[in-house]
């Protein structure tokens, strides 16, 4: 037995293929992205080492600070409106009927191509001939914002997008973690006397922390390096207002040919995950994981 | 003292029918927020631009133009994006599944010094922003003469989206139990047969959970084909009418039919195997 499945030429014909494919598409692009970052270059002709230029550079980059911010700001936006999708499927989880249905409606934009998404809510935003200014107009609002060319509301307006795109998501995920909690642990609290809110906050939210925490990590990386409905709806308009660090590290590299410059984001974007990460692990450890 | 005690009851009765009234009320907006906008863009899909200029957005078309259908088809090339699609998204689903098994079965099943290090390497490949890949890629695949070509999608998509097949894979792997295999081994049979003839069928249920991740992945992506492909021919859907779209900016029948094309597939995919989606988007929720 031993003997059959510890051979290594099996072994090597097995994990080779998949290995060298992560190694050739992930591994080497990220240290060469740190690399190419020391260099001034314009993709195709030579390069030119400048050692840190590109990120001392950067940390003096009003537009890259600007870019960041507004990711950060995604980030923060993100993490607060998962209260709102755990909320609901607390709601969708106390045996509300029809609940399965309603949360495979809810999952329907997820399944969507940005390019479809980012197109319908184009023609939503529209300014006078969308969906949301046309309500606006016939509840005798006459004075509806051009929404995605306003600077002050164009990072906000994508973001009702984005939840759009990503609410069901999450409320599947917590749904899923919800339906796993045993029932007779409700059952006794509910003989013990407990309101269905009670029951919510002191019981079924602490049993379901683990996968709250997980979430926590995927909004706020997600927003990290979120680019796809920005890059298709506004590019980055009006102005930068809607500038995000993949979206600028994009233009840097692919419309400005600063390919040293870009990669020199590109490895910043790398490092701002990687810490967030670490970091919300490192925050949201409790002393003891809740078991059932 | 009967008597109120049956008042009590009626009266916590009627807020618990209001108490309930209202949360459905909330889950039914909430499916009116995620529902309408599609409804509203299949009703412009069938307008004529004085319609949608001129009439209430609400308003169903007075008289459906199919013909926005036909224009986006012949027009839009959208046969051939879709064709790019399919076949692009199918065998990168082949490799990525056909390589994560081989992978997750030699982590699982077999006997070696390194495979903890390399189920590490899979999973930190998790959280690697393909933004910060992108520029190499590019100047990789330039150098070796695979810009606008398939291949590079293929390879891409295979790579990014093994991490997450494998991690998906590993759990059916670990509660899949392991008598049949060492039976088939006392009895002289190759790694190779065990592999392709029982592990393989054993965890077709899983697979299709992993594939359909993939397929749903693989459909709609978007930087990869937007930074590899130049030439129109080898255009995926989403990429494809992104730049139909740009060229007919205003023609909103021609752009509502295009994105109704494009999303049908998806939709008509939910319709029959909803339970098999929502199984596998739980299970990929890691990567987001």
């Amino acid at each position: 037995m031993n003997k059959v499945m510890s051979n290594k030429l099996i072994i090597t014909l097995y994990v080779l293929p998949a290995l060298l494919l992560i190694m050739v598409l992930i591994y080497v692009p990220i240290v060469l992205t740190g690399y190419y970052g020391l260099m001034r270059w314009d993709g195709v002709g030579e390069m030119t080492f400048i050692g840190l230029d590109n990120y001392i550079r950067l940390l003096s980059d009003n537009q890259f600070w600007r870019s960041s911010f507004h990711s950060l700001l995604l980030a923060i936006f993100s993490t607060i409106s998962l209260i709102g999708y755990l909320i609901i499927s607390l709601i969708l989880a106390t045996k509300i009927k029809g609940a399965n249905f309603l949360r495979k409606i809810y999952l329907i934009p997820m399944l969507l191509s940005s390019v479809a998404i980012a197109q319908l809510w184009l023609k939503i935003y529209h300014p006078t001939n969308g969906l949301l200014n046309s309500l606006l107009f016939t509840i005798g609002f006459n004075n509806a914002p051009a929404w995605l060319a306003d600077r002050s509301l164009v990072l906000f307006s994508i973001f009702i997008a984005i939840i759009w795109q990503y609410a069901g998501f999450y409320i599947l995920i917590y749904y899923a973690a919800l339906k796993n909690i045993p029932e007779s642990i409700i059952e006794a609290a509910k003989i013990d006397g407990a309101t269905p809110i009670q029951i919510a906050y002191k019981i079924k939210f602490p049993l379901i922390l683990g996968v709250f925490k997980v979430t926590i990590i995927l909004a706020i990386v997600g927003s990290l390096k979120y680019f796809d409905l920005i890059w298709i709806m506004t590019g980055g308009g009006p102005a930068g207002a809607s500038e995000v660090i993949a979206s600028y590290m994009y233009k840097q590299a692919f419309s400005s040919y600063n390919f040293g410059y870009g990669s020199a984001v590109g490895f910043y974007l790398l490092l701002f995950c990687l810490i967030a990460t670490w970091l919300i692990r490192k925050l949201t450890t409790s002393k003891e994981e809740i078991q059932y | 003292m009967g008597k109120q005690s049956d008042v009590v009851k009626t009266e916590s009765n009627t807020s618990r029918k209001i108490g309930y009234a209202l949360l459905y009320l909330i889950l039914g907006i909430i499916a009116v927020f995620q529902v309408y906008p599609l409804i509203w863009l299949v009703k412009f899909s069938l307008k004529s631009n004085r319609e949608v200029f001129s009439e209430s957005p609400f308003a169903l078309p007075t008289e459906p133009r199919w013909e926005n259908y036909t224009t986006a088809w012949t027009q839009g090339n959208i046969g051939l994006y879709f064709f790019n699609s399919v076949w692009i998204t199918v065998v990168a689903v082949v490799l990525t599944v056909l390589f994560a098994s081989l992978v997750t079965f030699a982590i699982t099943r077999m006997n070696w010094k390194f495979n903890k290090l390399t189920l590490g390497l899979f999973m930190i490949g998790l959280m690697i922003p393909i933004h910060s890949t992108l520029i190499p890629l590019f100047s990789f695949f330039l150098s070796i003469n695979l810009i606008d070509n398939p291949i590079a999608i293929i390879l891409t998509y295979t790579a990014f989206n093994l991490p997450l097949t494998i991690m998906i894979l590993l759990g059916f792997y670990y509660t899949l139990p392991r008598e049949i295999e060492e039976a088939a081994v006392i009895d002289g049979c190759s790694i190779n047969r065990i592999f392709f003839q029982i592990t393989l069928p054993m965890t077709m249920p899983v697979i299709s959970t992993t594939a359909i991740i993939n397929m749903i992945y693989n459909w709609n992506e978007f930087v990869f084909i937007n930074t590899f492909i130049r030439s129109d021919h080898y255009r995926t859907l989403t990429v494809g009418i992104q730049s139909f779209i740009g060229q007919y900016a205003t023609d909103w029948g021609a752009i509502g039919a295009t994105l109704v094309i494009s999303i049908l597939p998806i939709l008509i995919a939910f319709f029959f195997l909803s339970n098999k989606i929502v199984e596998g988007i739980a299970a990929g929720a890691v990567k987001g």
